[in-house]
């Protein structure tokens, strides 16, 4: 059997006029922390709701769980916390996942201990019996999440789960996500902070105007190193000696120089090639493009804020 | 099943919860003390004035129809207006998305709000009917009439008018829901008046646009239907009082207005299952 969790091809959904989404080609294997970033308006949010067959594609395929589309029994298997979580008003944390559990089936002594185990966990014990029209918006999202993972599942959808959540409310949630991949539990996280996903996703990809447009692995060794000198005097024979280490190099202000190395072998001959020359180093920065920058680059510079 | 059990136990559990069912016992008493205050004083005045027992009959049968005939417009409004938001409310601010990810069929929800939702209606029918009955029964005494044997046909109309209601939910917005549902039920309440009109006036085309518009929307056929079973024979006769009836619907009608139903209920759950969320 494949260990692919979902395996789109080329799903596409138009809203009247309005492409949505134009081509959801994914592959997500099981175990993954799985991050789906990209601007407002970027289809994002209708892609998970294709995948979890609440909105019906135009063409295309794919499998959820080995299942295709729409399958009921793998929704079973399913965990999903919506953008902007809503409820039943009236009911308390309690009655809320009593309910939705009886909506996966379950019954009796099983779900209750489940209840109970999942409102220690987003730590909603003490207000359990109090009606969720009177929570906090953290307190929503975190019975939202308790909601998502009532049914043990393999593969949880977690749109914006940190929308709301205080510091300690984000913590909570990257803490339950890595508990989720210590399980092999697969997570398919859309988030627009960006440091989080960098901080718990395995791989991303990003998506611009309904389309996927990149996927990288995070956290893998990447085969040069950004550097940035401070170092003085700066002048053009320095620059001309420096190439001989590496490449890319600009000077970016009167003593600041960035540049590229192949590894971090190549730093110590740098630092030790400065100094010997008679040059004042003030710092030697290995930089790591952050996942922000990604963002930035992979989207484009006419990219504007949704 | 459990899903459309979990479905119909949260819809009966919200009813209580957002005091539904409050409003509609607070309401049904108001009406009732209303309604009872004038049979009281009606019925004072002939026992005064000593009017013949066949006439204090005559005029107590009316005022029972009277009676009936506004419970079951009161549970009309009730029918309608109960169940508009049930779906159009949850797709709008997106309750819906953790409910119909769930294993479960679209299908589960309709019908599991439509269960709830008559239980409901169906209750408030019974309670209101059995108001009026007990208010009359209380103030004149026995009256010849059969107010029971309205009961089925106000419930078939009112599952009726809760099912279109809630047809109506899957697509369009509440307050559209609302104004198509009510529409739907003026379409019934115009086309009734115009067969009876008809009826008086001797009029076969009114009358046959008066039958059309009841094919086309039930409802009110049934209340008069319903109106006609309560009367007594002597009632019957006397034709011209206001909630008699000329044209009486025949029992074909109540089969149609079953079927509407069940095929009003299947299209919901169409509709639904296809629809965007």
């Amino acid at each position: 059997m494949s260990d692919l969790v979902i395996d789109t091809r080329g799903l596409r959904k138009w809203f009247g006029p309005t492409l949505a989404v134009a081509d959801l080609s994914l592959s997500v294997r099981a175990g993954e922390i799985f991050g789906f970033l990209g601007p407002n308006g970027a289809g994002k949010t209708t892609s998970i709701k294709m995948l979890l067959s609440l909105v019906h594609p135009d063409s295309g395929d794919g499998t959820v769980l080995g299942e295709p589309l729409g399958n009921r029994a793998a929704r079973g298997r399913i965990g999903f916390l919506p953008e902007h979580f809503r409820f039943h008003d009236c009911l308390t944390a309690r009655e809320l996942l009593r309910f939705h559990g009886r909506l996966y089936g379950l019954s009796g002594s099983d779900l209750e201990m489940r209840i109970d185990r999942l409102l220690a966990r987003v730590d909603l014990i003490e207000a359990a019996d109090r009606p969720v029209r009177g929570y906090s918006k953290g307190m929503l999202q975190r019975t939202g999440l308790a909601q998502a993972l009532l049914n043990d599942p393999q593969l949880v959808f977690l749109d914006e789960p940190t929308s709301g959540l205080d510091p300690l409310g984000r913590l909570l949630v990257r803490d339950i996500i890595s508990e989720l991949r210590d399980r092999g539990t697969t997570v398919f996280l859309n988030s627009h902070l960006l440091g989080e996903v960098e901080a718990t996703c395995n791989r991303v990809a990003f998506v611009k105007q309904g389309r996927t447009i990149h996927e990288m692995v995070l956290g893998q060794p990447v085969d040069f190193i950004d550097l940035e000198i401070r170092v003085s005097p700066l002048d053009a024979c320095l620059l001309e000696g420096l190439s001989a280490f590496g490449s890319a190099i600009t000077q970016s202000s009167a003593d600041i120089l960035r540049m590229r190395v192949e590894s971090e072998v190549t730093l110590p001959s740098l630092a030790r090639w400065l100094v010997e020359r008679g040059a004042n180093v003030y710092g030697l920065h290995p930089r790591r493009k952050s996942l922000e920058e990604w963002f930035v680059e992979v989207m484009g510079e006419d990219q504007r804020p949704g | 099943m459990q899903s459309i059990l979990a479905m119909a136990h949260l819809t009966l559990y919200e009813a209580r919860r957002r005091r539904i069912v409050t409003a509609a016992v607070v309401c049904a008493a108001a009406f009732l003390t209303v309604y009872g205050a004038g049979l009281f004083f009606v019925h004072r005045e002939q026992l005064r004035e000593g009017r013949p027992l066949f006439q204090q009959q005559a005029v107590m049968a009316v005022l029972t129809i009277v009676g009936l005939y506004a419970a079951n417009f009161l549970s009309v409004l009730f029918a309608v207006l109960l169940p508009v938001d049930t779906l159009s409310g949850e797709i709008d601010s997106g309750v819906i998305q953790t409910v119909a990810s769930k294993p479960i069929r679209r299908g589960d929800v309709v019908i599991g709000k439509w269960l709830g939702h008559a239980v409901i209606v169906m209750g408030y029918v019974v309670v209101l009917t059995l108001g009026v009955v007990v208010v009359v029964r209380l103030i004149a005494g026995p009256v010849a009439v059969r107010p029971f044997a309205a009961l089925p046909l106000m419930l078939l109309e009112i599952v009726l008018l809760m099912t279109v209601s809630i047809a109506g939910g899957t697509r369009l917005s509440t307050v559209t829901n609302g104004v198509m549902a009510l529409g739907f039920y003026g379409i019934a309440f115009v086309g009734g008046w115009i067969e009876q009109i008809g009826g008086f006036a001797g009029s076969q085309a009114a009358k046959t646009v008066g039958v059309v518009a009841s094919l086309i929307s039930p409802a009110d056929a049934l209340w008069r239907l319903a109106s006609y079973q309560v009367q007594p024979e002597s009632l019957r006769n006397f034709g011209a009082a206001v909630f008699a009836t000329s044209s009486v619907p025949t029992t074909l009608m109540v089969w149609w207005a079953a079927g509407f139903t069940v095929a009003t209920l299947i299209f919901a759950v169409r509709l639904f299952s296809t629809r965007q969320l």
